[in-house]
This record gives structure tokens, C-alpha cells and sequence, in this order.
């Protein structure tokens, strides 16, 4: 029952709600579409950065440290660079991201721009029920790659404590160990995961182990409620990891290290 | 304003707890088929004024016949949604002294169909609970029901809502989109939700919530959770763990593999 056309009509421009504080003027005085623009900036920047990585970024390894777009290292001498044997991986699972899925409808698509505002499309809305856009139902094989991809992640990073033998503390080191902690927050808070551990359960008193799974969904829940933080923060520290060793490597600086 | 003015406030603050400050409000009116216009009133804000506290005023002292429902002011019973400064809220909870300087906007909810001034027809939502499987107890449990807390306490948040139906009203889906036959809307998916994952529930909705539901043109956006006066966490306790369930049913192969080997395992006992 759709509003029939004579009692359609427009409603007034949206103003604020909330009485402004200093950082609200501010945001408000910021054009609208500074939001959206920063979150398709810096996807794409990320992106290019990948692909640049994978393609024209040479092996990114310096003991002890590798680079996390090079792990695992698979046919690292093979015909073509080996970060294109991972890349793909958290590419995907990030593409198919519910907090991901969110950002880029928004910015990329505008399906909405902003609640409660018009919309400028013309064809036909069909969501997530069609072709490609229902491949994102994959989401949870995405995590079954990206949580293998994490675990080589952190045998580098615990690898990287020993060079020839003895003891290492670097700051890479550091920084190696900080990238896999956001990693895992990122990837454990999923909501994939948060169902299949206890959300796919009706009662469970019901199912063995049940309480244990009842722990470990509210576990989950609470990383989930900053999957969005994470998700940004662990693209940073990827990104981050991978330009500082990059430097270390060609000497552009030194390795602080104990 | 004049020295008496401003006296008289004064004595009118004491007494009846105006501020004596005038609020310029602009009241969306009209009924269907009708041209409709914005109105102008100016009123006079009292402590602690309400958007519909104005409406009130406005509807005793200046304009009688202003359409508006209410019931509880009390943020409880969900009647008095509309849109102020073009944002979807109950206009009981949302004070004037909070709205920024300037004129006040008071619109009716732009999703559903206009009956007169801030009032809509809400009907629609009421078919499409009708259309929902309603809650099927277990045959095999013995009464009175035993429930574990760890097994209801996900549901307290789902019981919280107040169909008030801001969150449809706010969905692009709903709002933009115009697709009132294929998709339910986020209140509906609030409640299949707490049905599903009831410990006592026996019916399976998720083929339900996939097609008539149409649950896969939710393209998670949050508005609906953004304007919650019960602040469901609708998209992400609701939404999403339902979409969760679709997959595993339609996208999870290896989910359905051992699923159906548990159901044919289940059923050969149920035989012997
Ligand atoms: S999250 Fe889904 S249901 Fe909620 S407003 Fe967005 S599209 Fe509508
Ligand atoms: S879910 Fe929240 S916004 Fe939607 S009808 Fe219920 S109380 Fe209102
Ligand atoms: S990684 Fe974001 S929801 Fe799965
Ligand atoms: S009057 Fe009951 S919710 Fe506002």
C-alpha cells in the first residue's frame, strides 16, 4: 500500500536535532558529502595500495620481518609476485563485511546517503537479492580463508622475536604483533562468527555445551559492538605494517631495536 | 520587548514555569486530495517543553482542529512518531530546549499514508504481523515451562519495542523505495527474530523471512537502529543474525550437509 499520488508530498529540509556543540557546528558547516567522500577515499586508497603491492611491490621481506600482504609465503620464486596468492583472500572478506557492506552502500552507492533524505536513483531497488550483491551471503567462507591468512599472520609475528637464533625486540616486531592483535579483533568480532559459535542456537540448554557457547556468543557480541573501529583500525595497521618494513628493508630507516 | 514585558514573564516564570521565550514552530497540514501547507504558530516555551507539549498548545489555544495521536507521553506507547526538523522521533521525548535556534518543523511520517496533519494510516504494519507465523510452543516440553536465563535473555531486548515505526519509517527500502508488498521492514524482523530464537518456539521461519520477508533487500544501512527510541539494536541483533540464518539454510553447503545428516539422524530416532 504505497501512498497514493495526491497525498504525496515533500518533506521540509532536514535540520538539526540537537543543540550544536563546537564539533557539530563544525561538521555541520562541513559540506555533507565529506563523509562519504573520506570513506570512498580511503577504500580506494587502499585498494590501489593492494593492487600496487601485489603487482608492482616486489617480495617484501626482511629478517626477521614479512610483510603481511606477502603471508603465507606461497611459490615465493613462482612466474608471479606471491602477494597475489593472498591478497584476494581479505580482500574478500572485507568486500563482503556486513560493517564494509554498510560503508560502501552508503558512499559508493548512495542506497542511502543518509537516513532519512531522498534518494536520486531510478531503477528499480532490488538490494541484496540479486546478482552480484547476493554474494555477499558467501561472508562466512570469506572468514574461513581470512581467519587461516590470520594465523600465518601471527607464527610471522611470533617468528619475527628470533633472528639467526637469539632474541629480537624490534619495532617492527611491535608493530607486527599490534597488526595481528587488531586483526584478530577484526576478524573474531564478525558476525559470521558470532553465529556460528551460539547465534544460530535457539536454546542452549538444549545443545551440548550450550552455556559454554552462550559465553563465548556474548564474548564475540562485545567485539562485535566495535567491529567498525576494528575494521578500520586493522586496515591501518596492515597498510602501516607493511610501509614500515618496506622502509626497513631498503634502508630508508633503521630498525629501532633491543 | 517592553519593561512590563518583561515583568510580566517573570511573574508568568514563577507561576507556570514559562521561560519566556517564544518558540516559532511550522506545522505540516492537510489531508488527502488536499493541497497541503505548512502553518506558522508561535509559543510560548514552558520548562522542560516537549515538541508535543507545543502541539498541545497549539491544538488548545490556537488552532483546534490539529490532528495529531498521542497517548502516554511517556515515550511508551509509540503513538506520537513523526518527523521534527525532517528526523523521525517521538515528539514526547524530544525536548524544545534541545532543538537548535530557529523554527520547528513538525511533519507526519513520510512512509506511511497521510489520514490528517501529524496523523497516518499505520494499518500496514498491522497486516504484515498478521502475516508472520506466530509463536508455536513445543509439543514435547512438559509444563510448566522450566527457561534458563542464558536462554531467554537475548529476547528482553526484542520485547523492548514500542511500535512506534519510526524504524519503518526511516528504511529507504520502505520510505524511497516504495516496496510496502516485498519487504516487511525492520519491526518485523525485530519481532521473527524473537520468535526464532525462542528456546519454546517449534515453527521455522527462516523460508519465510527469505521470500515474503524479503529479508535480502535490507542492504544494512542502519537508519532503522539509528532512530530506535528503545535503542534495539535492530540491523545488528536482529537483521543481520537472521541473514546469518538464510545463509545457512541457501548459501552454506557444508552447513547443510550437517544439518540434514543431524535431521535424518533425528528422525530415525523418532522412529525407533
Ligand atoms: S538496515 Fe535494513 S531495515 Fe534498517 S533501515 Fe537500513 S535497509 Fe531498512
Ligand atoms: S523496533 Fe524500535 S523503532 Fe521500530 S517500532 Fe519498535 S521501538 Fe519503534
Ligand atoms: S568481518 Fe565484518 S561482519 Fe564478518
Ligand atoms: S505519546 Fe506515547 S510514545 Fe509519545
Amino acid at each position: 500500500m504505497a501512498q497514493d499520488a495526491t497525498t504525496k508530498w515533500t518533506p521540509p529540509e532536514r535540520t538539526g536535532l540537537a543543540k550544536e556543540s563546537a564539533f557539530h557546528r563544525l561538521r555541520r558547516r562541513a559540506p555533507w558529502w565529506l563523509l562519504p567522500l573520506t570513506v570512498v577515499t580511503v577504500l580506494s586508497a587502499f585498494i590501489v595500495y593492494g593492487i600496487w603491492t601485489a603487482f608492482f611491490g616486489g617480495k617484501v621481506y626482511t629478517a626477521p620481518y614479512l610483510s603481511p600482504f606477502y603471508s603465507p609465503q606461497i611459490w615465493w620464486n613462482g612466474p608471479v609476485t606471491p602477494a597475489l596468492w593472498v591478497l584476494p583472500f581479505p580482500l574478500l572478506f572485507r568486500a563482503t563485511c556486513y560493517y564494509y557492506r554498510k560503508a560502501y552502500y552508503r558512499s559508493f552507492f548512495w542506497d542511502p546517503p543518509a537516513c532519512a533524505v531522498g534518494e536520486a536513483r531510478k531503477k528499480p531497488y532490488k538490494g541484496e537479492t540479486r546478482f552480484p550483491l547476493f554474494l555477499s551471503n558467501l561472508h562466512r567462507y570469506a572468514m574461513y580463508l581470512a581467519v587461516i591468512v590470520l594465523i600465518f599472520l601471527w607464527i610471522d609475528a611470533i617468528a619475527a622475536f628470533d633472528l639467526n637464533g637469539h632474541f629480537y625486540l624490534g619495532l617492527g616486531t611491535a608493530i607486527m604483533v599490534i597488526n595481528c592483535i587488531f586483526l584478530s579483533a577484526y576478524t573474531f568480532g564478525c558476525h559470521s562468527v558470532r553465529h556460528l559459535i551460539g547465534g544460530c542456537v535457539d536454546c542452549y540448554s538444549k545443545v551440548r555445551g550450550g552455556v559454554k557457547r552462550y559465553e563465548g556468543w556474548k564474548f564475540i557480541t562485545k567485539l562485535n559492538e566495535r567491529h567498525a573501529m576494528w575494521a578500520w583500525l586493522s586496515l591501518f595497521s596492515v597498510v602501516a605494517t607493511d610501509v614500515y618494513i618496506r622502509l626497513v628493508m631498503t634502508g630508508i630507516i633503521t630498525d629501532p631495536h633491543f | 520587548m517592553t519593561d512590563t514585558a518583561e515583568a510580566t514573564t517573570d511573574i508568568r516564570h514563577t507561576q507556570d514555569g514559562r521561560t519566556g521565550r517564544t518558540v516559532r514552530f511550522s506545522v505540516f497540514r492537510g489531508v488527502p486530495g488536499a493541497q497541503a501547507s505548512y502553518v506558522t504558530y508561535d509559543v510560548p516555551e514552558v520548562e522542560g517543553m516537549v515538541v508535543l507539549d507545543a502541539i498541545h498548545y497549539i491544538q488548545k489555544n490556537l488552532d483546534m482542529d490539529l490532528a495529531c495521536r498521542w497517548n502516554c507521553k511517556a515515550a511508551k506507547c509509540g503513538s506520537c512518531s513523526a518527523e521534527v526538523n525532517g528526523h523521525p522521533v517521538l515528539m514526547c521525548k524530544t525536548r524544545v530546549d534541545d532543538l537548535p535556534e530557529g523554527t520547528v518543523t513538525v511533519a507526519p511520517m513520510k512512509t506511511f499514508p497521510l489520514v490528517k496533519d501529524l496523523v497516518t494510516d499505520v494499518s500496514r504494519n498491522y497486516k504484515v504481523n498478521a502475516a508472520i507465523t506466530p509463536f508455536t510452543p513445543r509439543k514435547d516440553e512438559p509444563t510448566p515451562w522450566k527457561i534458563q536465563q542464558h536462554d531467554i535473555e537475548r529476547l528482553y531486548e526484542f520485547r523492548k519495542c514500542i511500535e512506534c515505526f519510526l524504524c519503518m519509517d526511516v528504511c529507504h527500502i520502505l520510505r524511497n523505495h516504495d516496496l510496502h508488498e516485498e519487504y516487511y521492514g525492520p519491526r518485523y524482523f525485530v519481532r521473527m527474530a524473537g520468535l526464532e530464537m525462542h528456546p519454546m518456539d517449534d515453527a521455522d521461519r527462516t523460508d519465510e523471512i527469505r521470500t515474503a520477508g524479503g529479508i535480502g533487500f535490507c542492504n544494512i544501512t542502519k537508519c532503522c537502529t539509528d532512530v530506535c527510541p528503545e535503542h534495539i539494536h535492530i540491523t545488528d541483533n536482529a537483521i543481520i543474525p537472521m541473514k546469518e540464518r538464510v545463509a545457512d539454510r541457501h548459501w552454506d553447503p557444508i552447513r547443510r550437509m550437517f544439518t540434514k545428516k543431524k535431521q535424518t539422524a533425528n528422525a530415525a530416532d523418532a522412529a525407533e
